[in-house]
């Protein structure tokens, strides 16, 4: 079986998998990172979306071969030092999340996008959430927060 | 999934090498089509040949009047890339229109057209503006390398390496998407230049076409205009629970005169 090690959340991570296993299967079964989830497996809803080298990509769509050598980022690698990520401390202040499934993935999403462009415009916004589905907020309150974070990260 | 074995080759020898030992080999580049393909075992390779690490199949570099894109560059890159947005801005935002994000940060322009699904975007730009497809082999003519319904010129373990777009004097892709995968329910690629007058379909039918009768219209008068009272038959054309065959030849006038205006 292939060995795969990678950086996950700033930390060594390796271990021994399939050809097959996938990069969410990794982190959720043999690092017991769970934040990341799976809502379709299909590549459709989003929830399973991490960062590889800084993109947003969806993990239930990449092999964990795939991701030998580069850098991983999940949902549990964003709060520093117990203090929460703008963006995570927006989704929880401006109430952007219901059942919260599809939360990590929209959170992950969203840090792309503010990553690539500071000050989105609502459309902006709502067009880069193309590929994360929530079946229950509506999405107003997501967008909401995501704007807010985008002034808040403007400081 | 059924298991296979993986192998990343750092060069195109070597990754022509692994596929031809292996006893039934299947190439990857962004795995945003084979992925999905493999987990519902509709495939079942013995061996995977991962692409992404092949350094001289990636990247967009302007030369003479192309723009070369090789293969296993990412949408997310066409539609970023500053050489594409100048020289050829109807492809970064054909680009930029595929999927999502996270499908554009992994899918590739040379996946794309080797898979040449029927509603793909890529295989309308591509014929549309003329372009050329590189392999590890030779050189083939857009127009004949789309064959069909997930149909390609390309042989058995033959490599796109990249496509070389002439740059064109005007040109504009308008597409209606289907609004849940953003997959063309029709769209449609028109351009003028180095390629002559090409009007190129996507999604409409079992394979990308082109449409004669708008293209000499076009070339006499470049304008919806000139192009109002000409349609494409509908029979022929896919029919599915997204729009009927009418529905979709009605669309590829629309389109057709959305990209022209567009292009100006
Ligand atoms: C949710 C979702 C939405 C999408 N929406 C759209 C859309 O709106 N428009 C659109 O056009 N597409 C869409 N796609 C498809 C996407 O663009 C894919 O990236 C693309 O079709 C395949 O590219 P890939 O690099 O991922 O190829 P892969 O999945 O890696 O490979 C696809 C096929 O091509 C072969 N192949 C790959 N590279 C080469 C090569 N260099 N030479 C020879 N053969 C090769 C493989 O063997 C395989 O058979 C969508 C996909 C998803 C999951
Ligand atoms: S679980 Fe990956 S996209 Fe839905
Ligand atoms: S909060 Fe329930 S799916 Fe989005």
């Amino acid at each position: 079986m292939p060995t795969v090690s990678m950086t996950v959340n700033g930390q060594p991570a390796a271990g021994e998998v399939e050809g097959r296993t996938l990069l969410v299967e990794f982190l959720r079964e043999h690092l017991g990172l769970t934040g990341t989830h799976v809502g379709c497996d299909t590549s459709q809803c989003g929830a399973c979306v991490v960062h590889v080298d800084g993109k947003s990509v969806k993990s239930c769509t990449l092999l964990a071969v795939q991701a030998v050598g580069t850098e991983v980022t999940t949902i549990e690698g964003l709060a520093t030092n117990g203090t929460l990520h703008p963006v995570q401390a927006a989704f929880k202040e401006h109430h952007g999340l219901q059942c919260g499934f599809c939360t990590p993935g929209m959170v992950m999403s969203a840090v792309d996008l503010l990553s690539q462009n500071a000050s989105p415009s609502e459309p902006e916004i709502r067009e880069w959430l193309e590929g994360n589905i929530c079946r229950c907020t509506g999405y107003h309150n997501i967008v909401k927060a995501i704007d807010a974070a985008a002034q808040a990260m403007k400081g | 999934m059924y298991n296979f074995n993986y192998y990343r080759p750092l060069s195109l020898e070597e990754a022509a090498q692994v596929l031809s030992a292996a006893s039934d080999g299947k190439l990857m580049s962004g795995g945003m089509t084979l992925i999905p393909t493999l987990k519902q075992r509709l495939a079942n390779p013995s061996d995977l040949v991962d692409l992404s690490e092949i350094a001289d199949l990636s990247g967009i570099e302007a030369k003479g009047d192309t723009v070369v894109i090789g293969a296993t560059t990412t949408h997310a890159e066409v539609a970023d890339s500053e050489v594409v947005k100048s020289q050829i801005p109807a492809l970064a935002a054909l680009a930029e229109s595929i999927g999502d994000p996270q499908v554009r940060n992994r899918g590739t322009i040379g996946g794309s057209i080797a898979n040449n699904d029927p509603a793909a975007d890529y295989p309308a730009g591509l014929l549309g503006l003329g372009a050329t497809i590189k392999t590890d082999r030779r050189q083939i003519p857009a127009d004949d390398f789309f064959t069909g319904m997930f149909e390609t010129a390309l042989e058995e373990g033959e490599i796109v390496t990249a496509v070389s777009v002439p740059i064109p004097k005007k040109a504009a892709y308008a597409k209606f998407p289907n609004p849940a995968s953003r997959y063309a329910i029709v769209g449609v690629m028109v351009a003028q230049g180095p390629a002559g007058t090409r009007v190129a379909v996507t999604g409409a039918g079992p394979g990308v076409f082109r449409v004669a009768k708008m293209e000499t219209a076009l070339e006499k008068n470049f304008s919806a205009n000139a192009i109002e009272g000409i349609s494409v038959p509908a029979k022929g054309l896919n029919a599915d629970m997204h729009a009927s065959a009418d529905y979709r030849a009605h669309l590829v006038g629309v389109m057709a005169r959305r990209a022209v205006t567009a292009a100006g």
